[in-house]
């Protein structure tokens, strides 16, 4: 509802007022500042009785902290470590954990609230105005202090003597080169490392889990077998550097299913080895739709067609896997006819 | 010579002890002049204050933990075979990083606690602060003299992030290894020198045997070390400029008004450290976190499905998992732009917010200082820019958890992550244009408020049957609340020719400055605030109009 429709004598200044809220002091400016309100007393400030209660309110809240700390202490003492408890609705939790972590609230928290209880209800709350002072200096201070800095440069001499000034910014900007050279053994170069990894001609596919080499009777369609190269284990010094970059997955197709003509021919009886590691940031893949033979990285999402080149075909990664050339060796085993062709892993400046 | 010294000394004798012992350190540290300026130091009250208390407290929180942890933390990547009393991992090859966090899970009493209270700490120390640069941004407190200390409170939000994620990587569990791989995969995107610095920082091929040792030491001291100093002079320029405070009756610019530090804030503030220890020490009760026996070990072929950052991470992750995977190659070099785009939004993003203050006083030319807060609604443009900053934030959020709300809200997350490319660049518009639109009808409702008075909710019928709804006027300290703000006038560049008729030359910038100005302060994006002539001709009794 809008002023144009309220008739003259309900307009704000024609109603006297009704619960005495109109007090506009200032007749030429109503908008003028009124200064602070007058100080509104609490109950605590005129009934004794009340802040009795504040009092052992916050005391009561102090107490219950010092109880909560013996209780902690008891806790400590006497609850085994592995006993587990069931608590609604959480679950099964760590006993140790849930009474140490509880009591320790507590009595932390009713320091807290005893704190902030006596500081509303008791201390005063009458607020108080406090001058503020400009930040920056008077023009007098300034033109001192410019006064004094030209002084000091001008005693320094280092305007009129400009050799020293040179010489010493050429010192300084070379010191840091020193900080610089000492952090060059932080790590080995690059080199070509990031191109090779352990496959090579010859080396078995182990499987990962069974730690036995695989024949390719033992990869059975719609299966996703995670496979090692022969001859690297988990006590190695080196394993965990290697296997992030020589794990591979396996999969069987039909042969007729195989699109690309590549894949075709670096696989064997449709069986087809690709690096285990994503082409986008390098989080091994670890999902395998059977139906569509697409697999997928579990960390961003890019999912790769295996039966087409593993090229990518949704999510952030920039290009197929890279696929390793397998066969059968004279036992019968399946093993690698080389090192991957690219570097597997993420993309990086020299990859090409 | 003793006359002089007995009048100049104070007189030793009668005074309480604790007295004499100020009186000692005084002398030494002249203490009384600092307690003089800041004993009983004005305060003023608003809920809002106590955000950056929550920062405060929880990165004390997040030392006192942290330090107890390094006594049982040991930052090694050395294999062993643990033998520990959890039983499903027992005889399993792990790091020593990792065995030691599982020695604090389950040997160590208390340590599991301990455990929890730093990482819930760490995730409130960063909403904390999220939501502290928020009410300071909104409320316009970075203003002049206060733009350092903005910068402070950014690099502290930036820093921590950092801290946060050295962090949570100490473990070496199985999900924090697969964000170091992350990271490191972002690295090698770094055109030229980025294969170069992966190996610098592993000290080598991804993972060797370094990182975790290295980011102990980032994560223990260089960043916490950093981050106390800005805590520090946070809090010194805090005192120095003195707190801000909203505008009502008996504040001024000149002025700040509130309750004294001693005793009232002593008590308030020190007793909501308690309050913050004791909520977050019962969260650590209650509330699991990072559970790294259920995740395991890591090995680099290994991954779980759901894999998340911590929260603050998470638009990071959300730019890198919707970035298209685009990969130029030439001359035997690639351009990992899928990757290398999403590391260059990833500080822009929070440079976005960092640098409007700069923006905002270059646009007004307005030299003054400002202890007066702004009502959000008050500052149309700059409250859209910041709701439209955080919309990006929370669009990035959502792309970083494309999976989880794939499986949890049954969406095909093709159509999440199309929805994130297109709302990426969408949604910060809409949401700047929607909140712009909002503040002025705000600032209309205050204006309305202010010359026709509070709706009362009271029908009155008069006598010949018109019903009608009875205003109640506001109190002078109302009506001094809702005029208090200043509102800044477009730049005007002047005429296009001088008093000679002869074209003038306005600079590039300055044509820009104008036309900001009046994106910012135009007829568009304020609504005049009322004057006492309006004011006084509707209350006069003959105001129809």
């Amino acid at each position: 509802m809008s002023s144009q429709d309220i008739p003259e004598e309900n307009l704000p200044a024609e109603q006297g007022a009704p619960h005495g809220a109109v007090r506009v002091a200032d007749e030429k400016n109503p908008f003028a500042d009124p200064g602070l309100p007058p100080h509104e007393h609490r109950i605590q400030d005129i009934d004794e009785r009340a802040a009795k209660r504040s009092e052992r309110a916050v005391a009561l809240l102090f107490t219950v902290s010092m109880l909560a700390t013996i209780g902690f202490i008891a806790s400590y003492v006497t609850i085994p470590n592995d006993k587990s408890i069931y608590v609604f609705p959480i679950g099964h939790v760590s006993a140790m954990n849930f009474a140490l972590g509880l009591t320790l609230g507590v009595a932390l928290f009713c320091i807290g609230a005893g704190a902030v209880h006596w500081a509303r209800t008791l201390m005063s709350d009458a607020e108080i105005a406090d001058e503020r002072h400009p930040i920056e200096a008077s023009p007098e201070v300034r033109t001192k202090v410019h006064a004094d800095f030209k002084q000091g440069a001008k005693e320094s001499a280092i305007g009129r003597r400009p050799l020293i000034r040179n010489t010493m910014l050429g010192a300084l900007t070379l010191v840091p080169l020193s900080g610089l050279f000492l952090l060059r053994d932080l790590g080995t170069l690059p080199g070509t490392s990031l191109r090779h990894t352990m496959w090579a001609k010859g080396k078995r596919l182990v499987n990962m889990n069974t730690n036995q080499p695989l024949r390719p009777e033992d990869v059975a369609v719609g299966s996703l077998t995670f496979a090692k190269p022969d001859g690297l284990e988990e006590t190695n010094e080196d394993f965990q550097t290697e296997i992030a970059k020589a794990a591979l997955m396996i999969v069987r197709l039909q042969p007729d299913n195989i699109k690309d003509k590549r894949e075709l021919e670096w696989s064997h009886q449709g069986i087809v080895a690709y690096s285990k590691i994503c082409t986008h940031v390098g989080c091994p893949i670890s999902l395998y739709e059977q139906q569509t033979h697409h697999v997928l990285c579990p960390c961003h999402q890019s999912t790769f067609d295996l039966s087409d080149g593993a090229r990518v075909i949704f999510g952030p990664a920039g290009h197929a896997l890279p696929q390793l050339r397998i066969g059968v060796d004279s036992e019968g085993y399946l093993q690698a006819l080389g090192d991957f062709e690219e570097p597997v892993g993420p993309a990086f400046w020299e990859r090409g | 010579m003793s006359t002089t010294a007995s009048n100049t000394t104070r007189s030793r004798g009668k005074e309480p002890a604790g007295e004499k012992l100020a009186d000692w350190v005084d002398g030494r540290l002249g203490i009384y002049s600092l307690a003089k300026a800041n004993m009983r130091k004005i305060f003023p009250d608003h809920w809002s204050f106590m955000l950056g208390e929550v920062c405060l407290y929880s990165f004390l929180i997040i030392i006192l933990t942290g330090v107890y942890l390094t006594l049982f933390f040991h930052p090694s990547m050395n294999e062993v075979v643990y033998h520990g009393s959890y039983v499903p991992l027992q005889g399993q090859l792990m790091s020593e990083a990792f065995n030691s966090t599982l020695h604090i899970s389950f040997e160590v009493r208390g340590g599991l606690l301990i455990r929890q209270i730093h990482h819930w700490a760490a995730l409130v120390f960063l909403a904390g602060m999220f939501v502290h640069m928020m009410r300071v941004f909104f409320t316009g407190a970075f203003r002049k003299p206060r733009e350092i200390n903005w910068m402070f409170g950014f690099l502290l939000f930036v820093l921590g992030m950092f801290t946060g994620f050295t962090g949570y990587s100490l473990p070496d569990d199985l999900l924090s290894g697969t964000g170091v791989r992350f990271m490191e995969g972002a690295i090698l995107s770094v055109p030229i020198i980025g294969t170069y610095l992966s190996f610098f920082l592993f000290g080598g091929e991804f993972p060797g045997h370094d990182f975790v040792a290295r980011f102990y030491s980032i994560h223990i001291l260089l960043l916490p070390g950093i981050m106390l100093g800005l805590v520090v002079g946070h809090l010194i320029l805090v005192f120095y400029h003195k707190h801000t405070q909203f505008a009502g009756p008996g504040k001024t610019n000149n002025n700040v008004v509130g309750m004294p530090l001693l005793p009232v804030y002593m008590a308030k503030a020190g007793g909501f450290f308690f309050l913050v220890f004791g909520v977050i020490a019962a969260i650590a009760a209650v509330a699991q976190i990072n559970p790294i026996w259920a995740i395991g070990p890591y090995r680099p072929d290994q991954v779980s499905t759901g894999a998340q950052p911590d929260w603050y991470m998470g638009f990071s992750e959300g730019l890198i998992r919707t970035m298209p995977g685009w990969e130029i190659n030439f001359w035997g070099h690639t351009l990992v732009l899928g990757v290398f785009v999403p590391l260059v939004i990833f500080p822009l993003v929070l440079v976005a917010i960092a640098i409007y203050p700069f923006l905002e006083a270059w646009v007004t030319g307005d030299r003054r200082e400002h202890h007066i807060l702004d009502r959000p609604r008050n500052a149309p443009t700059r409250t859209a820019f910041g709701a439209a900053w955080i919309a990006w934030y929370f669009v990035l959020l959502v792309g970083g958890g494309n999976d989880l709300w794939a499986t949890h809200f049954h969406l095909s997350i093709n159509a999440i992550t199309w929805f994130v490319r297109v709302s990426f660049f969408v949604v910060p518009v809409l949401v700047f244009v929607v909140t712009k639109r909002i503040c002025l009808g705000l600032q209309r409702r205050d204006k309305d408020k202010v010359l026709h008075g509070r709706e009362s909710g009271i029908i009155k019928r008069l006598p010949h049957g018109e019903f009608i709804e009875v205003h109640e006027p506001l109190s002078q300290e109302q009506l001094y609340t809702l005029t208090a703000h200043h509102q800044y006038e477009p730049l005007e560049l002047g005429p296009t020719v001088d008093e000679n008729g002869v074209e003038r030359k306005i600079s590039g910038t300055k044509k820009l400055r104008a036309k900001l100005s009046g994106a910012f302060y135009g007829e568009e994006s304020q609504i005049p605030k009322p004057t006492v002539e309006e004011y006084k001709e509707i209350t006069s009794g003959h105001g129809h109009h």
